[in-house]
Parts: structure tokens; C-alpha cells; sequence
């Protein structure tokens, strides 16, 4: 069950171990549907996130790029959320800079307890990316 | 190399609506795909051994599981290829049962997802390394943080196993909530005869250093080697000289300081020893009441004492200790009745909390066990219990049933009518949760044998009428309103997360609830253990629970410790950073991000500043990687091009294929 049936978009996940993977388990777990657009990858935790790693994805053609880990000031390694919000917060700010509609990617955060959290997460995304449509690549009404 | 790809069907789990064989058909089409298979279940015995044969049939360099969530079986499945002769990091899982088929319901789009995430999978795997795991000594002590019944069980556990441990309690005695109850439920034998011994046991054991008066001030370090720095808060009474006498408190002229033992019903001396069985049974001076701090003045008990063991120049003093293991038992407060307005707690004397209630029936209580309101000190005759004080209501933000107040109710209930035969008590209820053993045939002992009242329902408000209390409630089961006038109002107070616990979590690197209690590694095959590698909890800091659980887990918790002390060197997890010495400039940003100072800054040999990771204290969350401006310091197993190489694997252009 895609936003739009039948026409899957790239979307790439980047999901902290002990939180956000935990809670997309979470939300299996539970049965909640969810659209399949998106390709989960593990990481130890958003601090381990290279804001590089989301242009990279963008700059391959990914239609959107998620990043999602514990909630701050609950961090298993106390503090690798705070480096990586304010990272991604400055990604986020320069990606029209760089030519990307700042829609195509998102950071939160949502605990490994929160799965209709991180169902209500994913189909949001999902659709915010559908509505962009598939990426033009870098897209030149953004890049002035 | 030569990679094998193996899609579990679990049972009808993931196979329901995901064509397993079409994913494996199309795994064997990926780069370095040698052999690729469906199978009914992976985890299974066979399962596992079609794992290992297919490595030493096909010769098989790396394995991808494509099954449930890593966080459930990737040990398992890492244990099997290793037994298969490969390194166990040689292997990746990837999860298309949470992420997929439990999630989505079109088998097409499912069985695309699938192959894509074994795509990503094998991509990962043919950029893994080996990575081989080194060992470390351990030091096999254990501290216990808290001293009520869950931490004396644990640490008496320990120590019965022969390690030494370290208790630390910051009240000036052990004991906890258990030493203040009179009796206990459902077999109402006395709660202090059955503690007391064991708190006795603690303080004559060899094997266990108790620190009392004290707190965690900071912990270092990692399982197996803990360091830890424990305040031991000013007593200003020399606890070697001491005997626990008690001429100090006949003497001391200040009698109105707080008594936290008998939860504030009168007030007790400056100088104080809790209760005749406290242990260590030695005296505390509150300076917040004392004449010598307050006013210059006084000194009688320095005058008195004699063992010459006052010390009013005391200072607070830290103690460091080194342990392998931390057992977490720091206990409960309990819920602020002054927060419901309405039932008047905290402003009418006889409105009082059902910790109060218990001191009043103990026996070494203010009022020598018997039962005395305490406006007036009259018998009373009518007791109205309210249950659900800050339990299972969001209007507190205490949504959770605290499970021990039904309970506990009734056997107060029970108390009261045995203490005064003519009295007459009422419980209002929502519900009575009694799911223990004999629990229930307990409650209703108190309803039929007891003839105690049982209203289902809320009480609305409670206000004074001459000497008594009218309570203003509703029985919803008869579908009226209910004013009962009592001589007495008892509160039910539920649990809450203790002061501090918060503070606590943070130096020990542990995570806790909305609530503040804390988190358990897996809600149920991990009860006792925390997130943290030997950190382990016990008791009613990781929810509320009874007597009879706490004294569990803090076995448990024991239980874990000495079976991960049974060993005499650990194994650190391979997974950690590492510096390329070429690429590193010595910058020392990585040294300033670690958030566990694993990182130190060093000289090679030319006299160039380096960075140079501990490998024992890593914990693997690679914030040093993004920090460094030279991507010399990589984390092992994630890796930019093992992360790069699952995003290149989704960006492939033959998923266009799913766009026509």
C-alpha cells in the first residue's frame, strides 16, 4: 500500500539501532500498515550520520531521505542525537542551496516503544515526497 | 567472493505475502551471489544447519539472512556462521518480516521491497571485514545502588556467591519502604521480623562494604571495569565511634526535626537513629534543626556522647571504588496526595497517606501500634479508604496502575478491624487488581470476613463536618451518591519514580520512561537487564512493584552477575573505531565529540599528534567518524562505504523497472 498504488517512489531510511529501528519493529509488530516506498538502513546511532551520506542518497536519485533516532536527551550513547540534530538541522537549511527541495528529507525521532508513532512518521513522509513526485536530480527552481 | 543468501518464509510470517522463492531467485542474480535459498525457518535447527552446510558445501565467504528483525536473531545467526567456520561479522540480516511483511499487505510491492533490502544486504556484506573480538580482565566486584528489600536480596545473593559487593544506600539506615510496614500482605506476618534479619545478614557479611548516608556521585568505565565515585554525605557523627546508644536522642533539645521514618506524623530529634533496628544502627545529625548549626548554641549530644564520636566540622567525603557490574535497585517514592485538592490531604490532620496509616498501626511507630487520629488521638470509628491516589489517572499524569495499593488496602483493612473490633471501614475502588497468588481469595477475606465496605466508585470530594470528615463519593455499581461521615480518610498513594532517579540514569548511561523508571533491555526476556553492559536493575525503580517481585529480581539481577562473572575476561564487541594513522592529522576533534572519552590524543613516532581509540571503552556510535574532516577514523562494521554501498544498492537504476 503505497501513497499512490503502484507507482513506488526511492525513499531511503536512516534508522538509529536501539531506538527508531526498534520502533519500525515496533510498529511490525503491531501490524500497521504502513506504504512500502521505504528502504530502512541500520545505523548505530544519528550521531554515526554524515549529513553527506543524505546528498549522496539525494544526489543518486533518492526521491527522499528520512533520518530518525532516539529522542533527545535519551540517546544510548547520552549524546549522539544532539550532534546529529544540529548536523541535519544545517543540512536541512542548505539543501535548496545545494539545489533540493528541503521536503525530500526529514529528521526525527521516535522511540522503540513508539510504533504508531513511527506508522504516523512514515506515511506522512511518504506522502510529503509523493506529492514532490520522483526527483528531477538537482532541481533548478531551487538552485537560484 | 562468494556470498549465500538465505529468505525464511516464518511459517507463513513473511511468506503470507512475500514470494520468498521469487526473492532468492532474484538474490542469485546479485554480484558475488553464488547460492541463494528460501527456507521454511532460518532460526530453526535445521534451518541454522542448512546455514552451516551451505558455507562448507559451497565455500561460502559471506551469508545474508533475510528474516525478522536483526535485533531478535542476528546473534543467533552470527553464532551459526560461526560455527560454520566463518567470522561472525562475515554476516548481514536483513529484516523483511517488521519491515515489510507484517506492514504491507500487497504481495508484489512486498516482494520488491524484499529483494531491494537483500540487495542492500549483500552489498554491506561484500564489504565486511573480519573483525575479531579481544578480551579484557574483569574486576568481579559488584556495586548495589539502594538498600531496600531489592538490593538487600541482590547484594546478599552476591555476596553468597563469593564477590564482594558494594551497597550503597543514601538514607541514614537500609531497610527502604519494607522496614516502615507493619505487616505484609496476603499472609499478614510482620514485615520487620522477616526483614530485619536479612538487613542483619547484610551487615555481618564478609563480603559486603555497606555505605550508608551515601550516593553515586559519578560512574565511569564500562562492564567490567566500573569506576565509580560514591559521596558519602556529612553524618557529623563518627560512624567507627558510634554504638547506636542513644543518649544523644534523650538528650537532644531540638525535637521538631523532620522524621522521614514515620513519614512526617510527629516530629523527632536533630539527632537521630531511625528505628531500634536500623542498620547500621548509628546516629545522624539533620543540621537544618540543630542548635549547633543553626544557632552556635547547644552541643549537649558532643557533651554527652560517650565515645566522644560528635564531629560537627564534618565534611561530605567521596570514596572511589572500582566494580565489574552495577545493580540498579533505587526503589519508589510515593505519589504527592497534597495533588488532589479535593481530598483535602495535607490540610485536615486525619487525611493522611496510607504510608502514615502503616506507622500508626506498627507497633515501634509514633503511636506504639495503636491506631489514634491524629487531630485528636481519638479511637477511630469509621476509616474510609480511597483508592487510585495518583494511580490510572491522566489528570496527575499517572496513567499506570501502581499494582500494590488494592493490596495493601485491603490489608490495612484487615489491621484496622483487628486493631478496633468496632470499627467500620470503607474502600472506595475502581477496580480491585489482585492477580497475585492468594491475592484474591485475600481481598475478598476482607470483604466477607472482615466486613469491610467495598464502594466501586471515585470520591468527589472530602471536607470537615464538626470533628469528622465527610466523604463525597459515588457508588457506580448502584448508580447513586454516597456520603460516608468518617473519623478517618486513608489514602491510597500510589507509586512513583523516585527523587533523583532521573540524575541517577544519566551517570549510569541508562534510559527510563515518561514516568522515570527505568528501562529494561526487553520488556519480557530481559527484565533485569538495562541497555547498558553490566548495568542491571532490580526492584521498584524499573515500575511499581510488590514485595515478593522485588525480592525476585533482585535475585535475578544476581543471578546475571554471577553468571557473567564466571568468566574471568570478557570479550569487547569488535565494533568500534578506528584511526587510520596515515589519513589522521591530529586534529583532536574526534577526542572532543567522544562522548566516552575513548579517544585520546598521541604522538607517533615522528612527534606528529595522533588520534588513538581505547578499544575497551568505544562504545560504537560513531560520532567520531562524521567529526572527522579526513575520514580517517572509521567505525568497523559501518563504514561510509559499507553505508554508501546500501544507498547505492537502493539507488540502482533496474529499480525503474517498478516505475513503468
Amino acid at each position: 500500500m503505497s501513497a499512490e498504488p503502484g507507482r513506488e517512489l526511492r525513499i531511503i531510511g536512516f534508522l538509529c539501532n536501539w531506538c527508531s529501528y526498534g520502533g519500525a519493529d515496533t510498529a511490525g509488530v503491531g501490524r500497521m500498515t504502513q506504504p512500502t516506498d521505504l528502504r530502512i538502513i541500520r545505523i548505530p546511532c544519528t550521531g554515526r550520520m554524515d549529513p553527506l551520506f543524505v546528498l549522496k542518497a539525494l544526489l543518486s536519485g533518492a526521491d527522499g531521505v528520512l533520518v530518525s533516532g532516539c529522542h533527545p536527551r535519551d540517546c544510548h550513547y547520552s549524546e549522539g542525537n544532539f550532534y546529529a540534530r544540529r548536523r541535519l538541522e544545517l543540512l536541512k537549511r542548505f539543501l535548496p542551496l545545494l539545489g533540493f527541495d528541503d521536503k525530500r528529507f526529514e529528521y526525527t525521532w521516535v522511540s522503540a516503544s513508539e510504533g504508531q508513532r513511527w506508522q504516523t512518521v512514515v506515511t506522512k513522509f511518504t506522502e510529503q515526497v509523493h506529492e514532490l513526485g520522483p526527483s528531477q536530480g538537482v532541481e533548478a527552481s531551487c538552485a537560484a | 567472493m562468494r556470498i549465500g543468501v538465505f529468505v525464511c518464509h516464518c511459517g507463513s510470517n513473511i511468506a503470507a505475502n512475500v514470494d520468498v522463492a521469487e526473492v532468492a531467485r532474484q538474490a542469485a542474480q546479485y554480484p558475488d551471489v553464488v547460492y541463494a535459498t528460501d527456507t521454511m525457518y532460518a532460526c530453526s535447527e535445521p534451518g541454522q544447519a542448512g546455514i552451516v552446510e551451505a558455507v562448507q558445501e559451497q565455500g561460502l565467504d559471506g551469508v545474508v539472512v533475510a528474516a525478522c528483525t536483526p535485533r531478535m536473531h542476528e546473534p543467533t545467526f552470527r553464532r551459526a556462521v560461526e560455527r560454520a567456520g566463518l567470522n561472525r561479522y562475515m554476516f548481514e540480516m536483513t529484516n523483511i518480516r517488521e519491515h515489510v511483511s507484517w506492514i504491507g499487505k500487497d504481495t508484489d510491492s512486498n516482494t520488491r521491497k524484499a529483494a531491494e533490502l537483500v540487495r542492500m544486504a549483500t552489498e554491506k556484506v561484500r564489504r565486511n571485514r573480519p573483525l575479531v573480538a579481544k578480551s579484557f580482565d574483569i574486576n568481579k566486584r559488584v556495586m548495589v545502588v539502594g538498600g531496600g528489600i531489592a538490593g538487600i536480596q541482590a547484594a546478599l545473593d552476591c555476596a553468597e556467591g563469593g564477590l564482594e559487593v558494594i551497597l550503597v544506600e543514601k538514607e541514614p539506615t537500609i531497610g527502604g519502604k519494607m522496614a516502615k510496614l507493619d505487616k505484609t500482605f496476603p499472609t499478614v506476618d510482620c514485615s520487620s521480623c522477616i526483614l530485619a534479619p536479612k538487613m542483619v545478614d547484610v551487615s555481618m557479611h564478609p563480603n559486603i562494604t555497606l555505605h550508608a548516608y551515601s550516593e553515586v556521585d559519578q560512574v565511569s568505565g564500562y562492564v567490567g571495569n566500573f569506576d565509580v565515585a560514591i559521596r558519602k554525605k556529612a553524618t557529623y557523627v563518627d560512624w567507627d565511634k558510634c554504638t547506636g546508644c542513644g543518649q544523644c536522642m534523650e538528650k537532644c533539645p531540638s525535637k521538631k526535626a523532620y522524621d522521614a521514618f514515620n513519614e512526617g506524623l510527629t516530629p523527632t530529634t536533630a539527632i537521630n537513629i531511625p528505628f531500634p533496628q536500623a542498620i547500621p544502627k548509628r546516629a545522624t545529625i539533620d543540621p537544618e534543626h540543630c542548635i549547633k548549626f543553626t544557632k552556635d548554641k547547644c552541643g549537649v549530644c558532643e557533651k554527652i556522647c560517650p565515645t566522644e564520636a560528635i564531629d560537627y566540622a564534618m565534611q561530605d567525603e567521596i570514596i572511589e571504588e572500582r566494580v565489574g557490574a552495577v545493580i540498579v535497585a533505587s526503589g519508589y517514592d510515593l505519589f504527592d496526595h497534597s495533588k488532589y485538592g479535593e481530598y483535602g490531604g495535607g490540610r485536615y490532620p486525619d487525611v493522611i497517606t496510607s504510608m502514615q496509616y502503616e506507622r500508626l498501626l506498627n507497633a515501634s511507630g509514633p503511636t506504639g501500634g495503636h491506631i489514634k487520629r491524629p487531630s485528636d488521638g481519638k479511637e477511630p470509628e469509621t476509616v474510609v479508604f480511597v483508592q487510585c491516589v495518583g494511580s490510572r489517572d491522566k489528570s496527575v499524569d499517572r496513567p499506570y496502575c501502581s499494582g500494590f495499593c488494592c493490596m495493601y488496602t485491603a490489608k490495612q483493612a484487615i489491621l484496622t478491624k483487628d486493631h478496633l473490633p468496632g470499627s467500620q471501614s470503607y474502600v472506595f475502588y475502581m477496580d480491585i487488581r489482585a492477580p497475585g497468588k492468594a491475592y484474591d481469595e485475600f481481598t475478598r477475606r476482607a470483604m466477607e470476613a472482615y466486613g469491610t465496605s467495598y464502594i466501586r466508585g471515585r470520591v468527589a470530594q472530602v471536607y470537615p463536618k464538626g470533628e469528622k470528615l465527610l466523604v463525597r463519593g459515588v457508588d457506580t455499581l448502584l448508580g447513586t451518591q454516597v456520603e460516608i461521615e468518617a473519623d478517618l480518610v486513608v489514602l491510597a498513594v500510589g507509586a512513583e519514580s523516585s527523587e533523583g532517579a532521573k540524575e541517577l540514569a544519566e551517570k549510569l548511561r541508562i534510559s527510563y520512561d515518561a514516568y522515570g523508571f527505568y528501562m529494561e533491555s526487553h520488556p519480557k526476556l530481559k527484565p533485569v537487564e538495562t541497555n547498558t553492559a553490566g548495568i542491571l536493575l532490580a526492584g521498584a525503580c524499573q515500575g511499581a512493584k510488590d514485595i515478593p517481585a522485588s525480592v525476585g529480581q533482585g535475585s535475578a539481577a544476581a543471578a546475571k552477575i554471577l553468571a557473567l562473572f564466571s568468566r574471568d575476561q570478557l570479550e569487547s564487541d569488535p565494533q568500534v573505531a578506528q584511526v587510520s594513522l596515515n589519513r589522521c592529522v591530529g586534529c583532536g576533534k574526534c577526542v572532543q565529540v567522544c562522548p566516552f572519552g575513548a579517544i585520546q590524543s598521541i604522538q607517533d613516532r615522528a612527534g606528529n599528534p595522533k588520534a588513538e581509540v581505547i578499544e575497551t571503552v568505544c562504545q560504537g556510535c560513531g560520532l567520531c567518524s562524521v567529526a572527522c574532516p579526513q575520514s580517517a577514523i572509521q567505525l568497523n562494521h559501518f563504514t561510509d562505504s559499507q553505508i554508501l554501498a546500501e544507498v547505492n544498492a537502493i539507488c540502482q537504476p533496474s529499480l525503474e523497472e517498478s516505475f513503468e
